[in-house]
């Protein structure tokens, strides 16, 4: 009866600590993948991506922008405009406007995110302010730019793209 | 065979390997957090109880609701069953205690360091964690002082269940009366040995998930923050993995209890006894597949959200399965209405409705419009009110007699359970109409329209938490009562029933044999 008590009890405390190994060694480089292959959670690509251009006229998507900027750090971070409407397989430029509030130097970095899940796959940012930060002197204002291709590939019953920004400080970036 | 009694003094209970002295500290620890707990309820619902601010901060609200949900789930709810299972599945299954007595004196002393610490952090800078007791970041982030405390104290809750879970499980697999088959065992016996098993598969991912919390906060990882490429949302996905089958585990021995109570008092037979097994496993395994109805809001593909509503909706098929049941048992039954079975009946009856807003919860285009609203307080509260702790009181004056050797006062025990239900009707329907009309969960403020309901809801709030202290008035004068047989009730069936009352320090030293153990299940 000991013996057959020790080895239950051995198995259910290994059970246990894998569950522990499963929850915090597993699953978060899981969800990483699960988020590349899908782009669930909004994931778009940080570096340069080319795509060829076989314009596709006959068909409109309406790119919404939206940005934020996190934890009420002084920044002022806007788009040109709030919304464009664009020909797949077409390239685009839009520009942003960051303003540094403080008086002191400061560094900042947007991090992307592109809904709906569908489409985050077609949404290709050739080049972004996005895939680096920006150091900024005080109360420094700079445009942005941003020059991106919808895929044609983009599934039909898709007719609006948000794309948002999150402006963080960069030690917050660097942490990583 | 009891030739040695228990040890004299304080040292009884601090060194104690006895099943039944834990399981009594288990339930006496429990009740005290279910006062604490509630104390903060009534802070919450006097603050309510008018529009605009009266009493407390908002600060201090939020810290409220945190606090009230982390020391009712884990401080009231989970260790109460505990208690009882310590109790009850050695003298159920016939064991002479549990199968690892000193681990199970180490499960329980581990829970008053953790909620010493946990209320502790009422008087740190910050205050008390208020982001929810689902601690999302990144808004948990932002605890003061608080925080890592918060951390730990979730971890030595954690270790606390899992070494509880494990003492379970052992001692019921290895330590059965002989011919006690798994099939022949008692519904709470099984419902407990699938909610520990719930509970080694889910406890270790929430540690796991505030591990990587404070591993966010303090060593410069970036699993949750978006700004070093990780992702708030898995929190939430991480987190609910844990949840949902905890809101089995504070359900499942509730089932396992009325499931006893029900024929007692019915003088019939479980019936179905081994679909209500197979139901409880179906509810055990879907909880685990199901987790992402509790974020239908934060944005998923379509098939993702229409996976969850249908997995979800299909926990009322097992659900209802026990729910027939039950009623199928009182079925031309010879009933009578003692304490218990009002409990049990209450839960049976409410339990259903807590379901019902379940299920119009799981249907994801309804869920968009209630997310965050009372009617999601409402739907939790009725199947953790009406349901868990109806539950544990049905199981309390049960076996109370069983405990103490005398009968409990009937007279008070009916006036506990009446004025129970009526106040907790009182508190928690309203909340379905002050949810479904848009008033948010957790602000202390809202508007105007919905000032009647509110009032209402604190009035009942108010009094059923004065209707508690009936029971503690029962617990009080336990010993007062006429001397309970060895039976307590009306030929319950069990192996309980075969021990003297009350139950004495030792029992089934030798095990029953097959003769006692077939009568008392015939």
């Amino acid at each position: 009866m000991k013996s057959e008590n020790a080895s239950l009890t051995a198995r259910l405390v290994l059970f246990a600590a894998g569950m522990f190994v499963f929850g915090f060694v597993v699953l978060p480089p899981l969800y990483d993948v699960f988020c590349e292959v899908t782009g669930f959670g909004g994931r778009t690509n940080t570096t340069a991506q080319t795509a060829v251009e076989a314009p596709d006229l006959t068909r409109e998507i309406r790119i919404e922008f939206v940005t934020t900027v996190n934890n009420y750090a002084p920044w002022q971070f806007a788009p040109a405009v709030d919304s464009m409407t664009v020909n797949p397989g077409k390239m685009y430029f839009a520009t942003f406007t960051a303003t540094n509030l403080s008086d002191e130097s400061r560094t900042g970095q947007a991090v992307p995110s592109v809904a709906p899940v569908s489409a985050t796959a077609h949404f290709k940012k050739i080049e972004c302010f996005c895939f680096d930060s920006q150091e900024f002197s005080a109360q420094e204002q700079r445009s942005l730019p941003l020059q991106f291709i919808v895929d044609p590939d983009l599934p039909d019953y898709v007719d609006t793209i948000t794309l948002s920004y999150t402006y963080f400080e960069s030690n917050y970036v660097t942490r990583r | 065979m009891s030739d040695h009694g228990p040890a004299k003094g304080i040292t009884r209970w601090l060194y104690t390997t006895n099943h039944k002295d834990i399981g009594t500290m288990y339930l006496i620890f429990s009740l005290i957090m279910f006062f604490i707990g509630g104390s903060m309820a009534l802070v919450i619902r006097s603050e309510l109880m008018s529009p605009g601010l009266q009493f407390v901060h908002p600060e201090f609200f939020n810290q409220m609701t945190t606090m009230h949900a982390l020391i009712m789930v884990f401080g009231a709810v989970m260790p109460a069953f505990v208690g009882l299972a310590n109790w009850m599945i050695p003298l159920m299954i016939g064991a002479p205690d549990m199968a690892l007595p000193r681990m199970n004196n180490w499960s329980f002393w581990i829970l008053p360091v953790a909620f010493g610490i946990l209320l502790s952090t009422l008087f740190m800078d910050g205050g008390a964690p208020a982001s929810g007791w689902t601690m999302y970041p990144p808004l948990v982030l932002q605890t003061g002082d608080a925080f890592p405390f918060l951390i730990f104290s979730v971890h030595l809750m954690g270790i606390s269940s899992i070494m509880g879970a494990i003492n379970i499980i052992v001692t019921i697999l290895n330590m059965r009366a002989p011919d006690m088959w798994l099939l022949k065992m008692p519904m709470f016996v099984w419902t407990w040995l699938i909610t520990a098993y719930l509970l080694i598969a889910v406890m270790p991912v929430l540690a796991g998930a505030v591990t990587m919390l404070l591993t966010d906060q303090f060593f410069g990882t970036s699993f949750f923050l978006a700004a070093g490429g990780g992702d708030p949302v898995m929190f939430q996905h991480i987190f609910w993995f844990f949840g949902h089958p905890e809101v089995y585990i504070m359900i499942l021995p509730a089932f396992g209890i009325v499931s006893e109570i029900i024929p007692t008092f019915s003088r019939k037979p479980l019936f179905g006894h081994d679909s209500m097994v197979y139901a409880a496993s179906c509810i055990a395994f879907l909880s685990f597949i199901v987790w992402a109805h509790h974020m239908f809001t934060v944005g998923m593909p379509l098939t993702g959200q229409l996976f969850f509503m249908f997995a979800t909706m299909l926990i009322a098929v097992p659900t209802g399965v026990k729910i027939f049941n039950w009623v199928a048992t009182m079925w031309r039954g010879s009933m009578t209405f003692e304490t218990p079975m009002l409990f049990s009946l209450a839960f049976v009856f409410l339990f259903t409705i807590g379901g019902f807003s379940g299920v119009m919860l799981a249907m994801v285009p309804a869920d968009i419009q209630y997310h965050d609203s009372y009617f999601v307080v409402a739907h939790f509260h009725y199947v953790l009110v009406p349901g868990s702790i109806f539950g544990l009181f049905a199981g309390a004056y049960y076996w109370l007699p069983k405990w103490t050797g005398h009968m409990y006062n009937e007279t008070a025990g009916k006036l506990h359970f009446w004025t129970s239900t009526i106040f907790v009707n009182m508190t928690f329907f309203p909340m379905h109409f002050l949810g479904l009309a848009g008033m948010p969960r957790r602000i202390p403020d809202y508007s105007t329209q919905f000032a009647n309901f509110n009032e209402i809801a604190s009035i009942g709030a108010i009094g059923f938490g004065v209707s508690q202290l009936i029971f503690v008035y029962v617990l009080l004068t336990s010993k007062k009562g006429a001397k309970a047989t060895d039976r307590v009730w009306d030929e319950p069936k069990g192996l309980e029933w075969t021990v003297p009352s009350p139950a004495p320090y030792h029992t089934f030293e030798t095990p029953p044999v097959k003769r006692v153990a077939e009568e008392a299940f015939e």
